[in-house]
C-alpha cells in the first residue's frame, strides 16, 4: 500500500507552502527592524548635527554660548583617557592571557581563573564604576582624575583583551613552539621570538576593540563623578577631564534648558561615531594585513 | 625492493639471539635506555626499553603507526614532556648521565640534542633569522659569529648554494623539502652531538627525500643519527643499526643489514616483508 498518493501530497501542500512564506517573511521583518533603527538614528543625528560640525566646534573649548561651545576638552580628555587605559590593559591583560595559556598548567585553578574572567566581562558596567570609586577615587585619594577613570575603565574592558589575547595566542602552531623548545630555548624565550610575533596581530585587534568600547562607555564615570563643567583642558593623568559620552550625555539633559545644546549632541555624536568608525577599520585592516601567516 | 626478497630468502636464523646485547665496537655510547616505560595517562606507550645507541652511527626505529616510535625519540631530549599527563619511569642515560635526572636541565640537553620534526617547520622568519634562531637564544650577539654559523650550517645542510642569495627572504617562500634542510641547518647551528629525525621525510617527494637521505649519510660523520622512519626502505638504504617496534616494545634491535636479511624474530620478519603495519 502506499501512503503518499498525489491526494495526500496535494491535501497539505497550500498551507505547507503559506507557513513558509509567512515564516520568511516575519524573519525578513525582524531584520528589516534594527536596520531601519539604526538608519532612522543616523539620519537624526546627521540632520540635528548639520551645520554644527566645523573647525571652531573641534577647536573650542566648552561654553555655555552654544555657538562658541566646542568639544576639545572632551576629545583631550578622551585622548588622555587612552594614554591610561592601553597600556595597563596591554600589560595585564596580555600578560594574563601569556600566564593562562603557556604557564598555567591545566587544572582546577586555571578553569577557575578563566570562569571569572568570563564572569567579569558579564558585570554590569556601573559596577565597576563603583568600585572605581571606592578604590581610586576615594580610597586611594586621586579624586575624578584620568588615572582613576583610567584604571576603572582598563578594569571594565580588561575580560575583552584577555579573550582576545588568548584566542590569539592558542591560533600559534603547536609545531612553531616545538621548534623552539627542540633548541633548548626557555618558555619565555620561545613566547617573545615565536608566540609573540606570531600572535601580536590579533592581540593589536582585541586591544583596538577593547580602547573603542572603553571611548564610547560612559555610566562608569557618571559614578566617577567626572563633570561637564567649564574646566581646564587637561594636560596630564593626575588632571581633572571629561569625555564624550559624557559631554553627549549632558548636553542632551540641558537640552531642555537652551535648544541648540540638542545639535551640540549631535555634532558630538557624529565626531564619536567617526573616531569608534576609523579605530574598529584599523583593526580590521590589521586582523586582514597579517592574517594567517603560517 | 630488492631487501624484502632477500629477507624473504634468508629469514631462518638460528644463531645470534639476545637481540637487545650492546654490539660490540670502540665507538662511545651516546644514549643508553634502561628498562625505560612511558605512561600517556593510563595507556603505556613504552614498554620496559633497553637499548644502547652508539655515535657516529645512524640508528633507524621502524614499526607500524601507534608503535611508540616517535614517544621513544621524543624522550631523548624530553619533548615529550610538553605533554602534561606523561609519566616516566626506568632512566635514560646520554653520555653516561641521567637526564630523567630534575638537576639535568632540559634546555642543555636539547642543546646537545638537537630534533628535526616530522612536518617542516621554520619559523615564519628570513632563512638567515631562521638559523641564527638557536645561537642567538644561546646568547651569541655577534653579528660576524652568527654569519659564520648561519653560512657552515647551511653548508652542512646541503642548501647553502639554493639560498645564500636569499638569505633575507621569508624561509616559508621555500618548497617543502628546502624548508626542511633549512630545519636540519637550524639544527645544526646549535652544534649538537646526536640529531633525533621524527619521520623527516614523510610529508616530502621523492627528490627531496633523496636529497635528505644523502645529506644524513653526510651527517653522520659528525653526529650520531636517530631516524623514525615509517619508510622500510629508508631505513634499509641509511641506517647502520634499526630497532623495530611494536606495540611499545623492542622487538628486535640489530645492526640494519641482519635486521633486514636474517631477522631473529618471526614478527619482525612479517612486518619486513610487508605482512602487517
Amino acid at each position: 500500500m502506499k501512503y503518499f498518493d498525489s491526494g495526500q501530497i496535494q491535501k497539505k501542500l497550500g498551507s505547507r507552502l503559506l507557513l513558509n512564506q509567512v515564516a520568511k517573511r516575519l524573519f525578513f521583518l525582524a531584520t528589516l527592524v534594527g536596520l531601519v533603527v539604526l538608519v532612522i538614528l543616523i539620519y537624526r543625528v546627521f540632520s540635528d548635527s548639520m551645520g554644527w560640525i566645523n573647525f571652531d566646534f573641534l577647536s573650542n573649548r566648552l561654553s555655555t554660548d552654544p555657538q562658541k561651545a566646542g568639544i576639545l576638552g572632551a576629545i583631550t580628555g578622551t585622548f588622555w583617557l587612552m594614554v591610561v587605559v592601553a597600556p595597563v590593559t596591554f600589560f595585564l591583560g596580555v600578560g594574563t592571557a601569556i600566564y593562562l595559556e603557556e604557564f598555567a598548567k591545566k587544572g582546577r585553578f586555571q578553569s577557575f581563573i578563566q570562569t571569572n574572567i568570563s564572569n567579569l566581562a558579564g558585570v554590569p558596567s556601573i559596577v565597576f564604576g563603583l568600585l572605581g570609586l571606592t578604590v581610586f577615587v576615594r580610597g586611594l585619594g586621586l579624586g575624578a582624575v584620568v588615572l582613576a577613570g583610567g584604571l576603572t575603565m582598563a578594569l571594565l574592558v580588561l575580560p575583552i583583551v584577555v579573550v582576545s589575547a588568548q584566542e590569539a595566542i592558542r591560533a600559534v602552531p603547536q609545531y612553531l613552539r616545538d621548534a623552539s623548545y627542540g633548541m633548548g630555548a626557555t618558555k619565555w624565550q620561545t613566547i617573545k621570538n615565536v608566540v609573540l610575533p606570531a600572535a601580536i596581530p590579533g592581540i593589536l585587534t582585541g586591544i583596538i576593540l577593547a580602547l573603542s568600547r572603553a571611548i564610547g562607555e560612559t555610566a562608569p564615570l557618571v559614578v566617577l563623578g567626572i563633570p561637564a563643567l567649564l574646566i581646564p583642558l587637561p594636560e596630564g593623568i593626575f588632571d581633572k577631564f571629561t569625555v564624550m559620552p559624557l559631554q553627549i550625555y549632558y548636553w542632551t539633559i540641558d537640552a531642555a534648558l537652551v535648544a541648540e545644546y540638542a545639535n551640540l549632541a549631535a555634532a558630538s555624536i557624529v565626531v564619536l561615531l567617526f573616531i569608534l568608525f576609523l579605530m574598529n577599520s584599523v583593526a580590521i585592516f590589521i586582523r586582514n594585513k597579517y592574517q594567517k601567516r603560517y | 625492493m630488492a631487501v624484502m626478497t632477500k629477507a624473504k630468502k634468508n629469514f631462518v636464523s638460528p644463531a645470534n639471539v639476545g637481540t637487545q646485547e650492546p654490539v660490540q665496537s670502540n665507538k662511545k655510547v651516546a644514549f643508553q635506555t634502561k628498562d625505560l616505560n612511558l605512561w600517556y595517562g593510563e595507556d603505556h606507550a613504552l614498554k620496559s626499553i633497553n637499548l644502547e645507541i652508539v655515535e657516529n652511527e645512524v640508528t633507524a626505529i621502524i614499526g607500524p603507526s601507534g608503535c611508540g616510535k616517535s614517544t621513544f625519540i621524543k624522550t631523548l631530549n624530553r619533548m615529550v614532556e610538553l605533554i602534561p599527563v606523561v609519566k616516566i619511569s626506568g632512566d635514560i642515560l646520554y653520555r653516561e648521565k641521567s637526564i630523567l635526572n630534575k638537576s639535568y636541565k632540559v634546555e642543555e640537553l636539547r642543546t646537545r640534542v638537537g630534533m628535526v620534526f616530522q612536518k617542516p617547520n621554520p619559523f615564519p622568519k628570513s632563512i638567515y633569522e631562521n638559523i641564527a634562531y638557536g645561537p642567538k637564544i644561546h646568547g651569541i650577539r655577534n653579528k660576524k659569529i652568527l654569519d659564520e654559523i648561519v653560512e657552515k650550517s647551511l653548508r652542512g645542510a646541503a642548501i647553502w648554494d639554493e639560498v645564500k642569495d636569499r638569505l633575507h627572504e621569508n624561509a616559508y617562500g621555500l618548497s617543502g623539502g628546502q624548508q626542511q634542510r633549512i630545519c636540519i641547518a637550524r639544527c645544526l647551528a646549535i652544534e649538537p652531538d646526536v640529531i633525533l629525525m621524527d619521520e623527516p621525510t614523510s610529508a616530502l617527494d621523492p627528490i627531496s627525500t633523496l636529497k635528505i637521505e644523502e645529506l644524513v649519510q653526510e651527517l653522520k660523520k659528525d653526529f650520531s643519527i636517530i631516524i623514525v622512519t615509517h619508510n622500510m626502505q629508508q631505513a634499509a638504504r641509511i641506517s647502520d643499526k634499526t630497532a623495530f617496534f611494536l606495540n611499545g616494545e623492542v622487538i628486535e634491535f640489530d645492526s640494519t643489514d641482519k635486521i633486514f636479511s636474517t631477522p631473529s624474530d618471526k614478527r619482525t620478519e612479517d612486518y619486513i616483508t610487508g605482512r602487517f603495519g
